[in-house]
């Protein structure tokens, strides 16, 4: 059966879309949460355990003091108040990949609270998001479904478990209902976790890659007649990995929820599935105790009074954050905003800004990210950051042209090697021979056979006809296979036939 | 009066996975209500002034560095396992929700 | 070799210190006396013999060799089957944990092989320290060597069994509502609670992580105190830990002076409830301590009579939450439904059905139902404001007298049976011990002789958080008056174990 769904433009025509969106970092710290296993990407399954986090009898907890620093930090550069004193506390249920069967994490005293984030949209306006609290938690391991017709949860014969993940620290940023966006909100939905991530990485408190799910986004949705009337029942859609399935997502459950209300029916408080390939949520599996989680404060761990002198030593420790870096780089390369607006909404700003500091030139930069290589990403569905090439790699081709080794047509040969793994673009240039051809000898020699060759084109050339000459420069181009600069062609047959 | 009526007991059990045969859930019902009965009397004492303690010795910012510690060898965890493969745990098909 | 086992700990040290025995043979003697007499009391759930003896040998070759040894090496001791042993089997008295071995060691365990101490093996408990009797054990009661019809106390009657019938010279338990102190008591033997946090809980298979306690148990108050000594301390690895030094809790014991203290009485641990001839024991050893130079005062806590309320809101609440790993997925019993489709949520609930006993499942659900939406405050939250008024209770108490007693418990020890279908009954024999585990202050059980009916009597003395020295300048004094009134130690004046060769 096949969801039905109303058109989107009709849909925010007719409804005010609401959303809430929770978002779960995961740290980058050397060890969990609340042991001391390594909490490293990659091992073997099952490699990186101790009693804690297998949730073995007998084990006991004990807090991560640079997650707890990672979290204050957050906490501030969402303008945030950092608690005075907080607890942890036990989330209760049943879950093969959850090893006590409960979650340390906070319930009634996160953390952090009251804050926001001030996003900026494609067209340039800010749009505030309200934060009402980031707290700690730790993370389950991941459980793996086998058997079945598609291997996937439902008709799956048994799951295997790996505890790795098992404890590693995780912050969970909850926003306040974000109203007011209507038609925008799919946007304002992806450009939102696109900003978090964007302060993950500045901070260095995670490396942020949603495909590694280091970022993981929880979208809540609703819709009502109309701004200022009471919020409907919402859905909430796990399972989005990237910034692309969060925007389709909001898109889509908009659309279903109208299409339900439309004809009459109500919108379930349910949790739903998002699936990538069609681009569509599905009803999740209805839990009878979904909610009676049992929370109580975790016994075996003691309170966090963060001491406020710390707080503001953090404070001022913290890194410039991406909207002050954005203004300042704007006046720097003295980019116009809609040039920076486009860079920084193609998620290319990092990029960019890594290139430059690497040696190129910010509009050289700008030219490589946001026109082979965005083309290239938008092909392969992908996004930039996850091309496998660096921003060392583009710095170096950039400044393979700006020294005349390259041509642009050749930089673009060379970085489809860089792109096809082929190596730095150095490298690339050397094992395909691309370089130009910049030794005049070399090029008056082809020159001179183009001309034997052309007699009658020369003679036009000679008799006033100048744009002949592209004919000639073509067939040079030619015979040097591309590997030389057109220009420095031109002019060495000018020169030729004394025009 | 007692809140653990026989319909509690059945609601709870299911909570806490486990499995209860009739006679058990007849049998614990009626226990319970006699103990939840004695025990609801904290509720006369326990007023909106007096604070809730959670440690019974106070401490606070007991935390440790973020340094890695030898784990578990892996061999040693899946020897204990009911069942394991490939070095995982194996665990029957999960019904509920995708985590 | 008999006389080994008749050894306290302290002498047995001596001996082993002055070269007169060997560690290999006193661990051998005891194992002797475990394969003799265990049959009938069932003290223990195994015996780690052969790792024992391997361990003794390591001792005597480092004495051997001079080596700077702790003060109980070489002595061997006997643990609780909830704390975690590595290689060596370990179930909380559950069929859950049938098999299972565990990968790591207790830091407590750690501590004792440190401090080169064979363990003879692990000892028998109420499942999951769940219970006053041990008559919980998935694995059968454990009888009192005083009389082998009647219960050894719980739910540490193992460890206290052991030590009572010689088996051990020491051994290690867990008191979270007076499971170290009650069985003390009904055997005849000496058990410690130490402040909350002043021994690491590493390794012990939590019941409820706010109360539970790891502590001694010994054949008198000096053994339990040099004991002390060797497993208390900070533990990085438990965040409830103490940063207390060690205090010289050995020295208090041998050295104790009671002069211009003041002990107080609680009235409500006392009175009605409790058998005529456990008040006329506790009576009588008050008077002593008076002869010794004591005040005794009279102290009201009125929020004790909410105490045992409390505990089993608390505690169940907490064991809910702690037990729910016990489900059939990692280690320990998996258990497959009968019928209809093997999911895992269907074999968490048969696992746990089949693993675990009557007791265990009545405090999981009620703790389970105490935390659920709707219930929280009127239970669990209500629970730890009674705890809050219990530790001021306490604190005013402290301030008139500089130590609590009453008797350890309302009774001597009862039959087998007696109480097991009467939860209710089962559970008022902690409400003497109950109120230490809430406010997190320590507490001591010692004999102050017997009853009428020729069964133990235990007289508890409680301290102020971080004061638990105060329990062994007490407890040593008393001691030495009531032996000196008996004319040597209870356990041999009223031949328990036959007379001395």
């Amino acid at each position: 059966m096949s969801t039905h769904i109303v058109d989107y433009d009709e849909a925010v025509d007719r409804w005010d879309p609401v959303l809430g969106l929770e978002v779960h970092v995961e740290l980058g710290t050397r060890t969990k949460m609340f042991d001391g296993a390594p909490a490293s990407f990659g091992a073997e399954p099952n490699t990186q355990t101790t009693p804690v986090s297998l949730g073995l009898p007998g084990a006991l907890p004990v807090v991560n003091r640079t997650a707890v620093e990672s979290a204050i930090r957050i906490g501030l550069a969402l303008n945030c108040e950092i608690a005075e004193s907080c607890r942890f506390a036990r989330k209760n249920y049943f879950y093969p990949d959850v090893p006590k069967n409960f979650q340390i994490s906070q319930y009634d005293e996160p953390i952090a609270h009251d804050g926001h984030l001030d996003i900026e949209l494609a067209d340039g306006t800010v749009f505030r998001v309200e934060i009402e609290r980031a707290h700690m938690e730790e993370d389950a391991g991941k459980n793996t479904h086998v058997g079945g017709e598609t291997g996937r949860i439902h008709g799956a014969d048994h799951s295997l478990v790996d505890y790795n993940r098992a404890g590693v620290p995780l912050v969970e940023i909850v926003t306040r209902p974000i109203t007011g966006a209507g038609e925008r909100a799919p946007e304002v939905a992806r450009v939102y976790v696109q900003t978090l991530r964007d302060i993950f990485r500045t901070l260095g408190v995670s490396e942020a890659r949603m495909e590694r799910g280091n970022v993981r986004a929880d979208v809540n949705v609703s819709i009502r007649p109309e701004p200022g009337a009471p919020l409907g029942t919402r859905s909430e859609t796990k399972n989005v990995n990237s910034l692309r399935s969060i925007e389709q997502a909001v898109r889509f459950e908009i659309s279903r929820q109208a299409a339900v209300l439309e004809s009459g029916g109500t919108v379930i408080q349910e949790t739903r599935h998002w699936h990538e390939d069609s681009g569509t949520t599905s009803q999740g599996r209805v839990k009878s105790d979904a909610e009676d989680y049992r929370y109580f404060p975790e016994p075996d761990l003691m309170p966090i009074v963060p001491d406020r002198a710390w707080i503001e030593v953090l404070r001022a420790g913290l890194p410039e954050l991406p909207a002050v870096r954005r203004r300042r780089l704007q006046r720097e390369w003295g980019w116009s905003d809609v040039e920076m607006r486009d860079v920084a909404n193609a998620g290319a700003l990092s990029l960019v800004h890594g290139t430059v500091e690497l040696g190129a030139a910010p509009a050289a930069a700008r030219k490589w990210w946001m026109g082979e290589l965005s083309r290239v990403a938008n092909a392969g569905g992908v996004e930039l950051e996850d091309l496998p090439v660096s921003v060392a790699q583009v710095a170096q081709l950039a400044a393979l042209v700006e020294s005349g080794d390259l041509t642009d047509n050749l930089a673009r040969q060379v970085l489809d090697g860089v792109l096809a793994g082929e190596g730095d673009p150095q490298q690339v240039v050397e094992a395909r021979g691309l370089k130009v051809v910049s030794d005049d000898t070399a090029l008056l020699r082809a020159v001179d056979e183009a001309i034997a060759a052309n007699p009658d084109v020369a003679a036009k050339i000679r008799g006033g006809r100048v744009q002949a000459i592209g004919s000639l420069v073509g067939g040079v181009m030619k015979a040097t296979r591309g590997q030389a600069d057109a220009a420095r062609v031109r002019e060495l047959i000018s020169q030729r036939l004394g025009i | 009066m007692s809140t653990i009526s026989r319909h509690e007991v059945v609601r709870v059990a299911a909570l806490a996975r486990i499995e209860l045969t009739e006679a058990e859930i007849d049998r614990l019902a009626g226990e319970l209500a006699v103990i939840a009965a004695a025990v609801a009397r904290v509720s006369e004492v326990a007023t909106p002034d007096v604070p809730a303690t959670s440690h019974p010795i106070p401490m606070w910012n007991v935390m440790r560095d973020d340094v890695p510690v030898e784990p578990l060898p892996v061999d040693e965890i899946l020897a204990a396992a009911p069942e394991a493969f490939e070095g995982r745990f194996a665990v029957p098909q999960i019904l509920g929700e995708d985590a | 070799m008999t006389e080994l086992t008749r050894l306290t700990a302290a002498a047995l040290a001596a001996a082993l210190r002055a070269g007169e025995v060997s560690s290999v043979e006193a661990t051998r003697a005891h194992l002797d006396r475990m394969a003799e007499v265990d049959g009938a009391y069932h003290a223990f759930l195994r015996d780690n013999a052969a790792d024992a003896l391997a361990a003794a040998a390591v001792v005597d070759a480092a004495r051997m060799r001079g080596e700077d040894l702790s003060p109980l090496a070489g002595v061997p001791i006997a643990v609780k089957d909830n704390i975690v042993t590595r290689g060596l089997e370990t179930t909380a008295g559950s069929r859950i944990l049938a098999g299972w071995i565990p990968p790591y060691d207790a830091t407590l365990v750690t501590k004792l092989r440190a401090a080169g101490m064979p363990i003879l093996g692990k000892t028998n408990l109420d499942e999951f320290a769940m219970g006053s009797s041990t008559e919980h054990s998935a694995y059968g009661p454990t009888r009192n060597p005083w009389d082998v019809t009647r219960i050894p106390g719980g739910s540490g009657g193992g460890s206290a069994a052991a030590v009572a019938s010689l088996q051990a010279p020491l051994a290690v338990g867990s008191d979270t509502g007076g499971s170290i102190r009650q069985p003390a008591a009904v055997t005849g033997t000496v058990g410690v609670k130490p402040t909350y946090g002043g021994v690491s809980r590493y390794g012990l298979i939590a019941l409820a992580s706010s109360l539970d306690q790891i502590g001694p148990v010994a054949r008198n108050v000096e053994d339990a105190a040099i004991l002390h000594e060797v497993i208390g301390g900070h533990d990085p690895r438990d965040s409830t830990s103490l940063p207390d030094a060690v205090a010289p809790f050995a020295d208090a014991a041998r050295h104790g002076d009671v002069r211009g203290m003041r002990v107080g009485v609680v009235l409500e641990l006392g009175g009605e409830g409790y058998q005529d001839g456990v008040r006329a024991s506790f009576e009588a050893a008050l008077d002593l301590l008076r002869d010794a130079g004591a005040e005794v005062v009279e102290v009201s806590c009125p929020s004790f009579d909410f105490a045992l309320a409390a505990y089993y809101l608390i505690l169940p609440a907490e064991a809910s939450s702690n037990l729910a790993r016990f489900d059939g997925m990692r280690y320990g019993l998996r258990v497959e439904p009968k019928d209809g489709p093997v999911t895992a949520e269907r074999v968490m609930a048969a696992t746990r059905g089949a693993g675990f006993g009557d007791e265990v499942k009545r405090r999981i659900i009620l703790g389970t139902h105490a935390l659920s939406a709707g219930y929280y405050d009127a239970y669990y939250g209500s629970a730890q404001k009674v705890r809050t008024l219990i530790q001021r209770d306490f604190t005013a108490a402290f301030a008139a007298a500089d130590v609590l007693v009453s008797p350890t418990a309302p009774t001597t020890a009862f039959r087998f049976g007696e109480k097991i279908d009467d939860p209710l009954a089962m559970y008022l024999n902690d409400v003497a011990t109950i109120p230490a585990n809430l406010a997190g202050i320590p507490g001591m059980s010692l004999p102050s002789g017997v009853s009428g009916d020729g069964l133990p009597v235990g007289f508890q003395i409680l301290a102020p958080a971080h004061e638990d020295i105060r329990l062994y300048r007490v407890g040593g004094v008393l001691e030495r008056a009531l032996e000196a009134r008996w004319g040597g130690p209870l356990l041999d004046v009223h031949g328990v174990n036959g007379a001395a060769e």
